[in-house]
Formats: structure tokens, sequence, C-alpha cells
């Protein structure tokens, strides 16, 4: 995969920490899977906190913890590989985790608008954004919008151009809240994509911000 | 203690980990494993602690963290950092697990990265071995108003809009420091390329 739009530094950094949202921490993981670059800047930044954690000033471990974890030693089952996961599934891995068994032509869309349709995906527990797939009709656009917070949306397959460039499978689009874009899907496929929202996207127009409630984005 | 002396002193000790962490992978070897833990329990708990766990919640996960090294030291992947990092994100996702029990779904993996590769090229580990040095050197260097915002999510557990809320900062100052922390970073790591 040749991929040219990546992760923002910000965005690696919460999710090496854990903080990310979960929607957003699912889009993430499922780019990292494919892209080693950001895999190696998420490594570095998990390293920046073990590196916090040795510096650390150390808090006093009662006796009885310490006694009671090395007579648990005997009792824990020892760590196996797990078998790799021989089914290929068409979503990356972290996505494949909350569809089990879905494939691609199981999901029910429901189209939004002309040329547009989605799916609502289900969320990590404790997560307060949005985690769903979009899928823009070849040669169509999603309207012009802006974030109430972050969005983080991976490419699936086709590819969709805006004003920050082509994006194609892997590609990511890590925008923050004060960008405006308006993706248009490429003519000779319809683009899907992943998409976590950390708060509901704002659509510039009038006309879309009526339907809005209605288009449930 | 002198800054460098107490580098020195991590330098080692993290090798000194990787050997008690192999003796308890290979011969479950429990004195090993005791060493593991006076080095390393009271640490998870300070982190545990002042991601604003109880002394009982922190102790359980203290526990948690410390059997998930014993079980999995064969995991451990010495060409991914070091062992403090290992250990830093088995106890991260014990803490996120903890958090998310109470929900429907599955966790979120945060951790999934392909299991160690068989044995690695010696090369590889002396690489990392000094890259975990720049990166102990640096977290010593680094502008306080950098390092903040990475001790507030790494230690603390907070997301960037909570840093921001407590830093009282608009979010994307906070970011931008994050990324500048991370500008320098690359810098100090590019001695190794
Ligand atoms: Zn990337």
């Amino acid at each position: 995969m040749n991929i040219h739009h990546h992760l923002d530094a910000a965005t690696l950094s919460a999710f090496a920490a854990g903080t990310l949202d979960g929607a957003l921490s699912v889009v993430a993981a499922s780019h990292i899977s494919s892209c080693s670059a950001c895999r190696a800047a998420a490594l570095k930044a998990e390293q920046v906190g073990g590196g916090l954690l040795a510096s650390l000033e150390a808090a006093a471990v009662s006796e009885d913890c310490r006694a009671q974890t090395l007579e648990r030693l005997d009792r824990a089952t020892l760590h196996r590989f797990p078998a790799k996961a021989s089914s290929k599934s068409e979503f990356p891995a972290p996505l494949a985790r909350l569809l089990p068994g879905m494939r691609l032509a199981d999901l029910k869309w429901k189209t939004k608008a002309p040329g547009w349709a989605m799916v609502d995906l289900p969320l990590p527990a404790g997560s307060r954004g949005k985690l769903f797939l979009v899928r823009v009709g070849a040669g169509k656009s999603m309207p012009l919008h802006g974030h109430g917070g972050s969005e983080i949306t991976l490419i699936l397959s086709g590819a969709y151009n805006d004003r920050l460039g082509r994006f194609a499978p892997g590609d990511v689009a890590d925008l923050d809240e004060a960008v405006e874009h308006e993706p248009v899907a490429e003519a000779d496929q319809p683009c899907i994509c992943l998409v976590a929202t950390e708060a509901p996207t704002r659509f510039k127009s009038r006309m879309v911000r009526l339907v809005q409630p209605f288009i449930g984005v | 203690m002198s800054k460098s002396d107490d580098r020195a002193l991590r330098r080692q000790d993290d090798q000194e980990a990787q050997r008690l962490l192999s003796g308890v992978a290979r011969n479950l070897d429990r004195t090993a494993f005791a060493e593991l833990f006076d080095a390393f329990a009271p640490k998870v708990k300070s982190v545990m602690m002042r991601k604003g766990a109880t002394h009982e919640l922190a102790e359980d996960l203290v526990q948690e963290t410390m059997i998930a090294v014993w079980t999995k030291a064969g995991l451990y992947d010495p060409t991914r950092g070091a062992v403090s990092t290992w250990i830093f994100t088995i106890a991260r996702n014990l803490w996120i697990d903890r958090h998310r029990r109470d929900g429907v779904m599955p966790l979120t993996v945060l951790d999934d990265y392909d299991p160690p590769s068989g044995e690695a090229g010696s090369d590889e580990v002396v690489w990392r071995k000094q890259e975990a040095q720049l990166i102990a050197q640096y977290l010593d260097e680094i502008p306080p108003e950098q390092k903040e915002p990475l001790i507030l999510s790494f230690v603390e557990g907070m997301a960037q809009g909570e840093i921001a809320r407590r830093l009282n900062l608009p979010l994307g100052t906070v970011k931008s420091r994050v990324r500048l922390a991370y500008g320098r970073l690359r810098k100090k790591l590019e001695v190794l390329q």
C-alpha cells in the first residue's frame, strides 16, 4: 500500500498513551495496521511512556500485595500465542474485531442524501465519539463540512480528492476542528471510508444543516 | 546524584530487567520475578495513583500488571523498546480495560501489533538500546511546557481536551506543544539513522 497521508503526531501520542477516544482509536489502529511509518511512530511514543514510567518516583507497595502476587504465580496460566487468524477479512483487523464475521457485502447501507450512504458501527465501550462507514458515489461529493471536534477518516476503497489532496486506500485524513473540506469521490468507483468523529460534524450549507438531524451524521 | 549518573543507572536497569525477564520466560524463575516486582511494582502503583486510582484499586492493578508480566514474559520483544515500555503498555491496557469492563463492547485494540518475529538480530537490539538511552536523555532535556502535556497524558491518563482545560490553554496550543515535543524527539533520534 502506497500511503501518502498519515496520522497527526498529537493523535499518535494520545493513541499510545491510551487517552484517544475509542472511536478515533479504532480508525487510528486500522491505519497503523497497514502503515509502517505510523506504526514506528506509535512505538516511539510508547517508549516516551515507558521512559516517563521509569522516571516516576516509587509508591510503596504493601507486603500483602507482594505476597498475594507471588502466591498467584502457581495458578496463573502462561500466555500462548493466539493462532494467527486465518480468515482474511476485507476490513482492517481492529475494525474486523468490531464486526465479527461480517463482509462488506453484508452491510446495510442507509442512503442519507443522493450520492452518499452510511452505516453506523458499534462503538467501543466508554467511547464518546461516533464511528461509521461512509460510501460516496462515483463522482459525487460530500457536502462541505467543518468539525465540532477531531475527525479521522480512513479510505478503505476507491479514492477522493479535496483541497488537502488525493486520498486513496490506506490514506488517513486526520483533521481537527479548524479544518473544512468537501471530498469528491473519483469518477471510476464509489469511495468507502471508515470515519470517527469526536463531536457532531457541522455542515456549512443551511440546507444540509436543516436536514442534518435526519441525516444523523 | 547527577543527571548523568541517574541515566547510567537507568540504562543498567534496563539491561538487568531484560536479563530477569528472560529468566522468567525461559525458566519460570521466581527469584527473577520477585526482583522485577520490587523494581517495577512501585512505579506501576505510582502511575495508577496519579491516574486517580484509590490505594486498593492501584494495588489490585499492580497485581494484575505483574501477573501479566509473569504470564506474557515470552512475548516481550526487545526490539520494540525497553522493559519499562513493555510494562507501561500492559499497565495502560489494564487501566483502560478496567474502565470499559462495564461496557458492552470489547476493548479497542490498542496493542494491535505483531507478536515478536522470532529471534531479533543483535544489531537491532543494540540499536534499540541506543534509542532507549536517547529517549531517556530527551525526557531530561525537553522544555517543561512540552513535557507537561506528555506527563498529563501518559502518566495521569488525561485526554488532550482535559489537558487543555487543566492548563487553561486552547486545545490547539496543547496539540502543537505535543507536535513540537515529537519534532524534537525525531531530531534527537536522527543520529541513529
Ligand atoms: Zn501512516
